[in-house]
């Protein structure tokens, strides 16, 4: 009971091939920056986009020989693609009576649904009417309400404003964890990504550039893309026993490692300084300061140097310092706060 | 049937819906095309007569008016072929026209009545035929055979002067045929037959001879109870007075004569 | 509702600033060049003669011949014309561009030779109209079928076009996510794109009526003249303007004011509540 597939689709300028496997109840989601090929490989499964290569199975049978209106799959797109002329009642009921329901018998599905997602009293309702988070959980009904066996999601929550996602985000995630099929999600938003999805596959220029546990990858991001969404610094070099060479400096990390490694530490672990510290920690390094910007509750300080690096520091800690764009100051990372792992 | 009549049967579709409409880009061109020395296109009040003719007389006057160009250099002869009807309102309406040649005394008398021209002269007679498609499908030989319900018959209506035309002429036989069409002028009512739409239709003689002998004409003794007279009259307030005249010459003239007896006309 | 009305005029103004007058001025003249010629029919009109001339049985029959024609001639072109716009916006195969410009073919012609055209294919002689004689009995010409077949083929391209724009114009993922939900390809044409383009067929409709309700040229060639089977209020007005030019206006003004009353209460009910 899962999914397996490997999606080419091949177009005159772009290539995506990826390989996808997930298995029942779990849920999946495709992360990478705009125009890596997200959506395409979710239209790859839906059928919407024919395959250049490669299959889809599901459940141990081939998807991808048929006609998408004969595929088990429910999809919520990104801006829901809700009927306009119909209700939502009508919208949710939509899916069963294609699917030979009788015409009763679909709309009380239907109706079971909009209850589930709390939309009971909205059943009359126009899609027109309906607000952004009112029409998300229509559209996740919409698409639950023909029992797929694979749900794919398309930016679920990225046309809704920030108040209103933190509150879909738990209820989709409570959604998910009640549907017993495969999930593929699509988002470029880690937060989604973090919060809804057992297992992450990183997509960029078509290809899959690190897959795995979310907080895996969180914690171990192998390219840059990945690790400005996770919020680390990462930097590429080779180690031999606790020091690696990253460039012309050499790196103290706690791990003993040897050959080609990644190297990461959060930028809360950097701190700054005017005048050289006396302490002399391991990693020291004279940097100039590119550009400061607030950063939730902190200051992000980016720092150009031998090290290219962001800092988070306090408020306070910068009107102290006096920190200002062009300055140099002394930067310095303790080895017990960064991350190496084999590249 | 041979693509090649196929072909010429299409020709002599177009050319009879299409006819009222070449006589117009005739005049358009101002029928004088490729001559030197247009002096007359600078000045048209002294250079260009404009003549408005009942549609049947389309093929005789655009010959005549070749003659009266050729006969009289750097004049332009421009001619508004269509129905009498439209063309007395158009002349009624303030058109600027020198010349009116009706198909019908009721028409003309229309223009007389508003004291736009005097005096008439009746130039022509049309006399109608039935015409019937190339092979006479539906044998008709005589005027009574219109009546059998079995035949299909096209008629002029009645506001139009082959209409009052053939309404007379079966009044005098004592006929009451019932068409399926009654049509909006002759040439409409011709189309039909070209096409064999219908089996017989009552239309003019001179219409007939035009078709170029897709159709063939059936003389009938009742057509003398409804001969139609053409009149002509150079218009009272004619911007080309002097050419108007002349032109109404040349119709009545023994070359006119020829011209119009030769299109099937009778003459008076 | 006025006042709702004023205030949304205020707030538009407000926003886009004075309507300028190289738009209003040609606007103007625009519509005084289309309602001009209405005003001299209104001028003309025998208004003391006119309940007389219009309790007259032929004028009231030519009016229910077209109305009769015209409405059948849209539905003609509804049952045919949509599925073809469908066609032509959403399948692509080899020659469309060439089909489409195909389907226009009835505005350039001359309706009296588009006529002439379906007389050689429906006529008694007629590639088609040989054969439906032969083997049905059936003779369109001078029939009111007939003046149906001509309206429809020379009113069928307004609705066409006037649907394809409307079908390219609606969002064809709509149609995607209803594949999604199981639909087959006739399911989501009927309950999902032609509820989308509804006001588009709508307005296709009253246009290909409009249309067909004029209609003369082809009408009269095709399925010839004859009062209560196939002579409809053009055909009377144009044979009234042989004679009585006066009648003609009168009937001209009896089609107008009819087709106005008819569009402006379709309006009301299909296109006014979007």
């Amino acid at each position: 009971m899962s999914l397996h597939a490997r999606l080419v689709v091949q177009r005159p300028r772009f290539r995506l091939d990826v390989s996808i496997e997930a298995a029942s109840g779990q849920v999946l989601a495709l992360l990478g920056p705009n125009g890596a090929g997200k959506t395409t490989a979710l239209r790859a499964l839906a059928g919407l986009t024919p395959l250049s290569g490669g299959h889809v199975t599901l459940d141990g049978r081939p998807l991808h020989a048929l006609p998408v209106e004969r595929r088990p799959i429910g999809v919520v797109f990104q801006d829901y693609l809700l009927f306009p002329h119909l209700s939502a009642l009508e919208n949710v009921a939509f899916g069963p009576r294609c699917r030979g329901v009788p015409r009763a018998e679909a709309r009380r599905t239907a109706a079971a649904w909009l209850e589930r997602v709390g939309l009971a009293e909205h059943a009359g309702a126009r899609p027109r009417r309906l607000s952004g988070g009112q029409a998300q959980r229509v559209a996740l009904a919409r698409a639950l309400a023909v029992e797929p066996r694979l749900l794919l999601l398309d930016e679920p929550l990225a046309a809704l404003d920030a108040h209103t996602r933190l509150e879909i985000r738990s209820q989709l995630r409570r959604h998910l964890a009640a549907f017993g099929g495969v999930t593929v999600l699509v988002t470029h938003d880690p937060l989604d990504a973090m919060v809804l999805a057992d297992r992450l596959v990183v997509v960029e220029d078509g290809a899959v550039v690190q897959e795995g546990e979310p907080g895996e990858v969180a914690r171990r991001p192998r390219t840059d893309y990945v690790a400005r969404l996770v919020g680390l610094n990462l930097y590429r070099g080779t180690a031999g026993g606790h020091q690696v060479r990253i460039d012309d400096m050499l790196f103290h990390v706690s791990e003993d490692l040897h050959g080609p490694v990644l190297v990461a530490f959060p930028p809360s672990a950097v701190a700054l300084y005017r005048d050289r510290p006396d302490g002399t920690p391991r990693n020291l390094w004279r940097a100039r300061i590119e550009g400061i910007e607030r950063h939730g509750d902190s200051v992000r300080v980016r720092l150009e140097g031998p090290l290219a690096a962001a800092a988070d520091v306090t408020p306070a800690a910068v009107a102290d310092l006096d920190l200002s764009p062009g300055q140099q100051v002394w930067a310095s990372v303790k080895a017990t706060e960064t991350h190496a792992y084999p590249a | 049937m041979t693509p090649f009549r196929k072909s010429r049967r299409w020709l002599a579709v177009l050319a009879v819906t299409t006819g009222v409409m070449a006589g117009a880009a005739a005049c358009g061109t101002g029928g004088g095309s490729g001559r030197p020395g247009q002096a007359g296109q600078a000045t048209p009040a002294a250079g260009t007569v404009t003549v408005f003719a009942a549609a049947s007389l389309t093929g005789a006057f655009t010959e005549l008016g070749k003659a009266f160009e050729a006969a009289n250099p750097g004049v332009t002869v421009r001619f508004n072929f269509g129905s009498s009807a439209t063309l007395a309102q158009q002349i009624t309406q303030g058109a600027p026209a020198d010349v009116f040649a009706a198909a019908s005394p009721a028409t003309m008398k229309t223009v007389t009545d508003a004291s736009l021209a005097s005096a008439p002269i009746t130039f022509v007679r049309n006399k109608l035929q039935i015409a019937v498609p190339a092979g006479n499908p539906a044998k008709v030989d005589e005027l009574k055979d219109l009546a059998d319900p079995k035949v299909k018959v096209a008629l002029c209506a009645a506001q139009v002067p082959c209409g009052a035309a053939a309404a007379k002429a079966l009044a005098a036989a004592g006929l009451k045929v019932t068409p399926v069409t009654l049509e909006q002028d002759v040439k409409a009512t011709l189309t039909k037959v070209v096409l064999g739409e219908v089996d017989a239709a009552l239309v003019y003689r001179t219409d007939v001879l035009a078709s170029g002998g897709e159709v063939s004409g059936i003389d009938f003794p009742e057509a003398r109870q409804a001969v139609n007279d053409y009149p002509i009259a150079a218009l009272a307030k004619a911007p080309a007075g002097d050419l108007a005249r002349r032109f109404v010459d040349l119709v009545l003239s023994q070359r006119g004569r020829d011209v119009l007896a030769e299109a099937g006309f009778e003459l008076p | 509702m006025t006042a709702t009305a004023e205030r949304r005029g205020a707030r538009e103004q407000g926003r886009l600033g004075r309507t300028p007058w190289v738009l209003v001025v040609p606007a103007a003249c625009g519509l005084a060049f289309l309602v001009l010629p209405l005003a001299g029919l209104l001028v003309r009109a025998p208004w003391s003669t006119l309940p007389r001339r219009l309790a007259e049985p032929q004028v009231l029959e030519a009016l229910r011949l077209s109305l009769v024609t015209a409405s059948a001639a849209t539905l003609v072109c509804l049952v045919l014309g949509v599925p073809l716009a469908w066609v032509l916006a959403r399948v692509s195969f080899p020659g469309r561009r060439l089909v489409r410009a195909l389907v226009t073919i009835p505005l350039v012609l001359p309706p009296v030779v588009g006529g002439v055209a379906l007389l050689l294919v429906l006529g008694r002689r007629g590639l088609i109209g040989q054969w439906l004689e032969a083997a049905f009995g059936v003779t369109l010409p001078f029939t009111t079928a007939g003046v149906v077949v001509a309206e429809a083929f020379v009113a069928m391209p307004f609705l066409v076009i006037s649907v394809e724009g409307a079908l390219r114009a609606a969002d064809p993922r709509y149609e995607e996510a209803a594949a999604t939900l199981g639909a087959s390809r006739w399911t989501i044409f009927r309950r999902v794109t032609l509820p989308l383009v509804a006001p588009g067929i709508v307005a296709g409709a009253v246009l290909c009526w409009a249309r067909a309700l004029g209609e003369f040229g082809a009408t009269i060639t095709f399925a010839g003249n004859f009062p209560g089977r196939t002579q409809t209020m053009p055909l009377a007005v144009y044979l009234a303007l042989e004679t009585e030019p006066e009648a003609a206006i009168v009937l001209s003004l009896v089609l107008l004011a009819v087709s106005v009353a008819i569009l402006a209460s379709l309006r009301d009910r299909w296109v006014g509540g979007a």
